[in-house]
Formats: structure tokens, C-alpha cells, sequence
């Protein structure tokens, strides 16, 4: 009981030194402190307040135990190969992301062709062809080209690397930008409820009905047909896809701040007389942030999935820019899809790492971050 | 209970209004222009004259405004019908219905085959926490999440159908067998259909099992550490009672609202499984209507969609207060 009893004191000194005497991660703060002291064992019941009591911020805390679970650590190193391998590797890489091969290379194929002739003999013709190919297409991978190339003689390797760039900065983009739509509209509509609760959530059940990956292959149908650029139609292509996948967000901060809203905390706020505005961004989002945290990270993964699904289908990232989508669909071609796995098959590995990590990293800070965990 | 669900199905309609709203005016700009396209190699070799084109384009309403084009369609929705396919060339409610069972066949098997898998992995899992049955499962099914379908799709292709030879790399039947209209010849034709649609099946199962898989090992765990739970254990029955009498049914309770969830997933098809494996379900024929511009079709298609989720998202709030009486549905 004692160590509650410390922890109760140099909480109550933490608060005054914060000018904000009622500050939620201060709540928080102390609610994990309180869990977590058992068995991480940094409180000696004995001796000089000064030297025993060593203060852990909770994001320490959520760090530590997200580093005990060897999940969260291979997703971590897994993305973070992925961006030094695509955001570093072109450095180091000769080739450029739409250099074709140019060098002249020799081709051969052979057919055997079999059948009787009339005297009941059976003839077999070997028939040779070589021909010399202005570009290196379909090059095995060596020391030139570390995968190959594909049939255009771009070089597979750094193409990953710039895909791989591609779908993170992507990635990255719309979940950021699908979390700050999340936050403002379920913000408000939780906050405020009534009728701008129900006018914003009826906005949310419309597009949580659409069925996102047919309006997701109508929508890039629209954006191919306006001739951008394919740098622009990138950009516009992110737009979209955080269009069609905010309202996950907004419903999950909705539901927290309507839950935290009965808080005492908030009660305390009231009373304070704190604006509108500070009450939300700085004592109700916060505490919002963990879940939304988890969701982001989670959602990084399923964005990946549904770029690389548009660009496979031949309606996302337009060439000669790459992307891993664009990359599989290659197997569309029999020969590609039968002979050169070397074209296709490193794409999808790098699209599961990718996910992969992103779903391991957020799974461990979900435990991480959750208050009642045990371990 | 009867009065919250009338107050949600309005509200659904106005909802389902909104969801044909947007997809009419994003369908209404995309590029494809059916008649265009149909009749592109008449109009080179003169056949078939511009202004024949537009009067075409009349006729199909192809040159309304969109609000115009939007009112006109759901006129006829409000008379029951959803328009007649261009491409099909037969109403859309009619396509739909012939073409959703073969899907619906194929996610009715995968969504069992789910649930087998799922469970006893994802309470085993729960049971040995942090074991090494815990960490394999969890690793390997969430590898399956991460898998794009397509990606996996020709994975799965390109070993047990160009590498081995052991299964058909798409299609329904056998397009150079031609069966028998009696019970024999029938009998294997549904043979040849099972046997063309084991990889769809294995594709769809083990890409899906493992979030149906982590949602029971959560459930389990959580049940696990329930106070009736300890006192079974005081009573002294056997761990295995205890699991699979105690625990077990109360992880059922939260999976009962997850199954009314797979509503839209059991009807709406499979878009990309069934296009990689060319199997003319109503997924694989929306894809198709899509890329064409046949307007009536996707919208039938999108609003069949979003009425499944619609009713799975109803469905899931009901049973949630059927299993769980401490939820009170009306505010």
C-alpha cells in the first residue's frame, strides 16, 4: 500500500509543477503508473523519497512494454528495412526508375518440331532462332541486374525500391490524412452530440456503406480519364482513397469522446471554464490518440492493400512509374507469369512484408497501450 | 425492439439514398462509354453514323445531366426495377439473381471452413498464450491477412496448376467436356465443378481465417479471465470443462454478432478472387460491367451491396442485444 501511497504524493507533485492541475495525461499517467509498478519494480518501499521514487512517462512506459514482445520488434525491423531498401537503395543502385536497358542483347529460342514423314519415319527438327534485341528485356537475374529485367527492360530491383516508396509515401499520406478527418468530424459530433451529432454520423453510415473497393475502381476510372500527369494522379489517387476510408476513424473518435465526455475530468474542465476548443484538442484527443495510434498503424497496412489492388487492376499508379501492384500484374502475361518469376514474385513478398510489419507493429502497441494489460 | 427497427430502416433509406446518389454521379463520369465502345468498329468502317450513336445514347439516357439521369433511375428503383444491364442485355435484378449463387456457394463454403479453422486455432491459442502454438498461429494467420489476393492467387496458381498440374488454373467446368443431361452426367458435373473450385476455396479461407482467428483468441482470453471462470476452477472441474463448457460458449456470444456481419460477404461476391480465377460470378460480372460502362449494372450491383451491409450492420445491432441483455437498444 505504501508504493500507491508514494506514487499518489509524487503524482500530486508532478500536477503542480504543470500549470494544469487537471490534465488528463496526468490521469493517465497515473492510472498506468499504478498498474504497471508491480512488477516493473522501480518503487523501493524504503529510504529518501528523492532517490527511490524514479518517474517513468507513460510513453516510456508503453515503449518498454512494446519492446518485450518479439512481434512488435521483427515488425519494426521489417519496416525499417523497407524504407532504407526504398528510400536509400536507389542511391546506391546504377539504374534509374524508368531506364530501360538499352544494351543490345543476343535472344534465342529453340523449337522442336516432331512428325512421320511418308516413309513411316519419324523426323525431328530442331529449329534455332537468334535475333539481336535492341534492349535487354527479360534479363535473369546476375550481376547486372540483381532481379532481372522485365519486358520493357526496366531493372526489377531498383523498380521495387521506387515502389516501395511509392506505396509508403501513399500509405503514410492517407492514413495521416484520413486520422485529421476522423479526429475534426467525429471530434465534433461527439463532443457536441444533437443535431450535428446526427447529421455528421448519418454523413459517415453513407459512406460506410459504399462498398469500397468497387467505388475505389470507379473512382480511379474518373481520375485515369482526366489526364494527369502521373505524378499528379498519385496525389489525386490519395485523396480518394482517404475519401472512401475516413469514416472507420471518425466513428471510433466519436465513440471515445462521447465515453470520455461523462469523465469527471471533463466535469472539472467545465468547471475551470476552459474554451470549447482546449477542451477538445487538448483534454478529449489525447486520450483518444492510443486507439487511434493502433488504427493508424493497422490502417497503413490495409491502404497498401488497396493501392496495390487499383494498380494492379491497371487503375492506380500509372507507368513508367512503379509500383508493386503494377509489378504482379505482369503475371497477366503467360510467359512472364510461367518463365520470369523473377518479375513478379519479389513485388507481392515486399507488399507482405510491408503489411506484415504494419499489422506486428500495431498489434504491439495495442497491447502496449492497453491499461489493463497484465504482462 | 419493434419501434428501433422501423426507426432504422428509415433511416436506412435515407442512407441507401445518399450511398445510389454518389455512385450514380461517380459512375456518370467515368470514361467508358458503353455505346461508344460498342459500336467503335462501325462507326471506322461507316456502318454506322454519329448522329446513329447519339440516338443510341438517347435511348439509353446516356446524354441526361446526371441529376436528370439519377431521378430517372430511382423512379424506377421506387417502381421496383434496377434498369436493364447493356451489356447483359437483360434486367439487372435478373443478373444478379442468376449469377450471386455460384458465389454465393463458393463464400458459403469458405465462410465454414472459416469457422472450422478459426476457432479451435484461435481458442488453443488463447489456452497456451504466448506458447509456441500461440506465436506460430498468430504468425501464420496473420501472414494470410497480409497477402493480396491476387498475389497469393498466382502464387497458388502457378504451383498447383502450371508447376504440379494437380488443379485447374480457372473456370467453372471443363469448357472441352460436354455432360450428359441425366443424373450420372450431372453428378459429374458437379464433380468438375467442386474440382475447379478447390484453389478459389483455399485461396478465400486462408487469406480471411486468420481475423476471425485473432477475434476468438481476444474473446477467449478475455473470457478466460472472468470471475466465473475462477470459480469453476475453485469447484475443482477438469481444464477441460472448464474451457470447453464454460468458457467456450460465452466466446460464442460476441461471434453471433460477428456473423450477421458476414452478411454482404456471403452475397456480394468476390471481385478479385473470382476475376484472377475466371469464374463468372456476380463479382467477376461487375468487374466486367465496370470496365465497359454498363451503368445500370454497376449501380444494381453497388446498391445490392450497400443493402447487404445495410442489413448485416442491423442485423449485428439486434443480435447484439439478443445475446447480451445488458444492451439496451432504443435511446
Amino acid at each position: 500500500m505504501s508504493d500507491k501511497e508514494k506514487q499518489a504524493m509524487s503524482d500530486e507533485l508532478a500536477a503542480e509543477e504543470t500549470v494544469n492541475a487537471v490534465s488528463p495525461s496526468g490521469e493517465a499517467a497515473a492510472a498506468v503508473l499504478d498498474d504497471v509498478s508491480v512488477d516493473t519494480a522501480t518503487v523501493v518501499p524504503t529510504g529518501d523519497e528523492e532517490e527511490t521514487y524514479k518517474e517513468i512517462s507513460p510513453m516510456r512506459l508503453v515503449l518498454r512494454r512494446f519492446f518485450r514482445s518479439k512481434l512488435s520488434i521483427v515488425g519494426i525491423v521489417m519496416i525499417a528495412f523497407l524504407f532504407i531498401f526504398s528510400f536509400l537503395g536507389p542511391v546506391f543502385c546504377s539504374w534509374g526508375e524508368d531506364e530501360v536497358d538499352m544494351s543490345p542483347t543476343e535472344y534465342s529460342y529453340e523449337f522442336t518440331y516432331t512428325y512421320t514423314d511418308e516413309n513411316g519415319d519419324v523426323v525431328k527438327v530442331l529449329e534455332e532462332y537468334t535475333y539481336i534485341g535492341e534492349i535487354n528485356a527479360y534479363a535473369n537475374p546476375g550481376s547486372r541486374h540483381l532481379l532481372g529485367t522485365d519486358e520493357k527492360g526496366f531493372d526489377v530491383f531498383v523498380r521495387l525500391m521506387y515502389g516501395g516508396r511509392i506505396s509508403l509515401m501513399i500509405g503514410f499520406i492517407v492514413v495521416i490524412l484520413e486520422t485529421l478527418i476522423g479526429i475534426v468530424l467525429g471530434g465534433l459530433a461527439g463532443y457536441f452530440g444533437g443535431w450535428v451529432d446526427q447529421l455528421i454520423m448519418r454523413i459517415v453510415d453513407i459512406f460506410n456503406c459504399i462498398p469500397t473497393l468497387p467505388i475505389l475502381l470507379i473512382a480511379s476510372a474518373v481520375i485515369d480519364s482526366w489526364h494527369l500527369t502521373p505524378d499528379q494522379q498519385i496525389y489525386v489517387l490519395m485523396v480518394v482513397i482517404t475519401l472512401f476510408s475516413w469514416s472507420g476513424v471518425a466513428r471510433l473518435v466519436r465513440g471515445q469522446i462521447i465515453s470520455l465526455r461523462e469523465q469527471e475530468y471533463m466535469t472539472a474542465t467545465e468547471v475551470m471554464g476552459l474554451p470549447t476548443w482546449r477542451k477538445i484538442f487538448k483534454h478529449l484527443i489525447p486520450n483518444v490518440m492510443p486507439q487511434l495510434i493502433v488504427s493508424m498503424t493497422l490502417g497503413l497496412g490495409s491502404v497498401i492493400l488497396y493501392e496495390s489492388t487499383l494498380s494492379y487492376l491497371g487503375l492506380g499508379v500509372q507507368l513508367p512509374k512503379a509500383a508493386w501492384g503494377t509489378m504482379i500484374s505482369q503475371v497477366n502475361d503467360p510467359v512472364i507469369f510461367q518463365y520470369h518469376v523473377n518479375v513478379w514474385l519479389p513485388a507481392g513478398i515486399l507488399i507482405v512484408i510491408a503489411v506484415l510489419g504494419f499489422n506486428f507493429v500495431g498489434d504491439g502497441l495495442r497491447d502496449a497501450m492497453d491499461p489493463k494489460a497484465r504482462k | 425492439m419493434f419501434k428501433y427497427i422501423v426507426k432504422r430502416l428509415l433511416l436506412s433509406v435515407i442512407i441507401l439514398i445518399g450511398v445510389s446518389f454518389i455512385i450514380y454521379a461517380l459512375v456518370r463520369m467515368m470514361p467508358m462509354n458503353y455505346i461508344e465502345t460498342k459500336y467503335s468498329s462501325q462507326l471506322l468502317q461507316g456502318t454506322v453514323t454519329w448522329e446513329d450513336v447519339n440516338r443510341f445514347m438517347d435511348l439509353y439516357g446516356l446524354n441526361d445531366s446526371v441529376i436528370v439521369g439519377y431521378f430517372k433511375w430511382f423512379g424506377k428503383l421506387v417502381s421496383g426495377d434496377l434498369g436493364e444491364s447493356f451489356k447483359y442485355e437483360r434486367p439487372v435484378a435478373e443478373v444478379i439473381g442468376d449469377y450471386m449463387w455460384i458465389s454465393f456457394a463458393i463464400a458459403l463454403i469458405a465462410t465454414i471452413l472459416q469457422f472450422l479453422i478459426a476457432i479451435p486455432l484461435g481458442i488453443s491459442s488463447a489456452t497456451h498464450q504466448y506458447s509456441v502454438r500461440d506465436y506460430t498461429v498468430t504468425v501464420l494467420t496473420m501472414i494470410g491477412l497480409s497477402f493480396p489476393t491476387y498475389f497469393f492467387a498466382a502464387i497458388v496458381i502457378r504451383v498447383f496448376s502450371l508447376q504440379l498440374g494437380w488443379l485447374p488454373s480457372g473456370g467453372l467446368i471443363d469448357p472441352g467436356v460436354d455432360y450428359a443431361a441425366d443424373f450420372a452426367g450431372q453428378m459429374a458435373k458437379f464433380g468438375d465443378m467442386a474440382y475447379h473450385l478447390i484453389l478459389p476455396i483455399l485461396v478465400s479461407v486462408v487469406l480471411s481465417v486468420g481475423g476471425l482467428m485473432r477475434y476468438t483468441r481476444t474473446n477467449t482470453l478475455e473470457v478466460l479471465n472472468a470471475d466465473y471462470i475462477r470459480t469453476a476452477r475453485a469447484k475443482g472441474l477438469s481444464e477441460r470443462t472448464v474451457i470447453y463448457k464454460h468458457a467456450f460458449r460465452n466466446t460464442l456470444i460476441p461471434l453471433a454478432t460477428l456473423l450477421a456481419g458476414i452478411i454482404p460477404g456471403l452475397f456480394g461476391g468476390m471481385m478479385i478472387t473470382e476475376e484472377v480465377f475466371a469464374i463468372d460470378g456476380i463479382g467477376r460480372l461487375a468487374y466486367r460491367a465496370l470496365r465497359e460502362g454498363d451503368i445500370p449494372f454497376v449501380m444494381g450491383y453497388n446498391m445490392f451491396l450497400a443493402v447487404l451491409t445495410v442489413i448485416g450492420t442491423l442485423f449485428s445491432d439486434i443480435m447484439y442485444a439478443v445475446v447480451d441483455p445488458r444492451v439496451k437498444l432504443a435511446k
